[in-house]
């Protein structure tokens, strides 16, 4: 099924309500191996939700989800949802580092405990990750809570390349973050996608890093894609509702309820 | 809504909510019964449900191994049968408040604890987390934590029944004029093993309840910090409800063989 063709990832026709409110209502996203999609969106419609149904976190209340031509509704085995899911890598909003474990345990969490790598040589793979993110080997015996939200997402991103996975979802991945280091972040996700040759889905309201980050560029407003293109052509889309986002007016298209 | 409405409307929730807790008690159980186990979550259970419980259950205990022998003492006397304050003392505490008082104990301690810590890890995204990394939350959170109450209540109560039980001899041989090695022989001719082991039994079903109902409440958490309050208290007042339920009906099971 790995042929070129094939897109990596694929939303088709997936819908999800919450009670009254539906949030996806037949969306529809394709994104092709080793390319790097962004979906653009005001607070509440939906992305999260996107993201969650893509990587099998929710699902859906009616359309599918191909991972490489695979319905990832018909996985039913705990090993092969295991399986499925090693393919996946993902940095959470909040970098969603565990507690009590110490960064170097968080990073290596999946090799010591999913593919059973030896302690010894995690503990490696976890201090080479951390390098190519910009940490020093002197932060792996540190607890999270002993970072600042900077280095956290640093640490959630090594989390999240170090077992070499075939897509990488960003959940808003600059948020909470000031200018520069958000700049920092969104070089690392580049360099990394590129370094791991990765199929990369981002959601993020941050217009600089959608622009950095994504090869293309999708819209989701109303539980639709209302756009989709290649994010240098962002700026002159012709769309009226992704010209009021990215210039950030409150007036056009987009009703914000108050 | 009509009065019959809200009572139908009650109902039905009562019986999700009893729904979902089967099933959540039911994967947890599964999840604790099938490798592959997390050994260093475990020990790390042990210690914190366990071993770190035990000052609380040991003070509780004794005070209450004390008071208890100053009651019963009070009112045998109204019969002049004073003399089977150490027999009850004893049976009360391994039969009853020594697997009750502990559990309650740990209701407070450990499953508010249990609730707060997996509610916390729910509102920020690492029981998200968890799944994305090949990791089943009910085998890494859940399991070790079910296995680890299951095992250390009983551990607890055979404590809380011997500091009980000292307690009584205490404020015995202390304040009211009982022989020591008389109350230790009375107390030790009157028990039988079942006494103790029917009590052992009750707390192993009692770890059980309290690291549910905190695993529970804390994984289906929702709504920020205010959620993860809602689920700590939640987890608290059911535990303890159901572990005074299960000891009706296990204390009715026993004494009705």
């Amino acid at each position: 099924m790995s042929d070129t063709k094939t897109p990596m990832l694929e939303l088709r026709g997936v819908r999800k309500a919450f009670g009254d409110k539906v949030v996806l209502d037949g969306v529809d996203i394709p994104v092709a191996r080793g390319r790097s999609l962004v979906i653009i969106g005001g607070s509440g419609q939906g992305k999260s939700v996107t993201i969650k149904i893509a990587i099998g976190l929710m699902a859906p209340d009616a359309g599918q989800v191909f991972v490489d031509g695979q319905d990832t509704a018909l996985i039913r085995s705990a090993a092969d949802r295991a399986r499925h899911n090693a393919r996946f890598g993902m940095l959470f909003q909040g970098a969603a580092l565990f507690d009590s474990l110490t960064i170097w345990e968080n990073v290596a969490f999946r090799l010591t405990n999913a593919d059973k790598v030896p302690r010894k040589e995690a503990r490696e793979r976890a201090v080479e990750a951390l390098a190519r993110v910009g940490l020093p080997a002197s932060v792996a015996n540190l607890y999270p809570i002993e970072l600042s939200g900077g280095m956290q997402k640093r640490a959630g991103l090594a989390r999240a390349v170090v077992a070499q996975p075939e897509i990488i979802f960003f959940d808003e991945p600059t948020t909470g973050l000031d200018p520069i280091n958000a700049d920092v972040i969104n070089n690392l996700i580049v360099e990394q996608v590129k370094r791991l040759g990765c199929t990369a889905v981002s959601i993020t309201h941050d217009m600089a890093s959608a622009r950095k980050i994504g090869d293309e560029i999708a819209m989701l407003y109303n539980g639709k894609i209302v756009w989709r293109g290649p994010a240098a052509d962002i700026d002159h889309s012709g769309n009226a509702y992704v010209d009021q986002f990215v210039h950030g007016r409150a007036d056009g298209p987009i009703k914000i309820e108050v | 809504m009509n009065p019959v409405q809200a009572v139908g409307r009650s109902t039905l929730g009562l019986l999700r909510t009893a729904g979902s807790v089967a099933i959540f008690a039911g994967r947890g159980v599964g999840a604790s019964l099938s490798t592959p186990w997390f050994a260093g979550q475990l020990a790390r259970q042990v210690v914190a449900i366990g071993y770190l419980s035990l000052p609380v259950v040991g003070l509780t205990a004794v005070f209450t191994g004390a008071a208890l022998a100053l009651n019963i003492y009070t009112g045998g006397g109204r019969f002049n049968a004073e003399q089977i304050m150490p027999q009850i003392v004893a049976l009360g505490i391994t039969r009853e408040l020594g697997p009750v008082l502990a559990a309650l104990m740990l209701a407070g301690r450990v499953s508010a604890a249990i609730a707060a810590e997996i509610g916390a890890m729910r509102a920020t995204e690492q029981i998200d987390a968890l799944n994305t990394l090949s990791t089943d939350p009910f085998r890494y959170l859940v399991a070790p934590r079910l296995i680890a109450a299951v095992l250390t209540l009983p551990l607890l109560t055979a404590v809380a029944d011997t500091i009980g039980v000292a307690g009584g001899f205490l404020v015995a041989t202390q304040t009211l004029g009982f022989s020591g090695p008389l109350y230790v022989q009375n107390t030790w001719n009157f028990l039988t093993s079942w006494d103790i082991e029917s009590g052992l039994i009750k707390s192993a079903v009692f770890g059980f309840i309290v690291a549910l109902m905190g695993a529970y409440h804390g994984y289906n958490a929702s709504g920020g910090a205010r959620g993860v309050g809602r689920a700590t208290t939640h987890a608290v007042v059911s535990a303890a409800i159901l572990v005074f339920a299960a000891d009706y009906i296990l204390t009715s099971l026993f004494t009705a063989k």
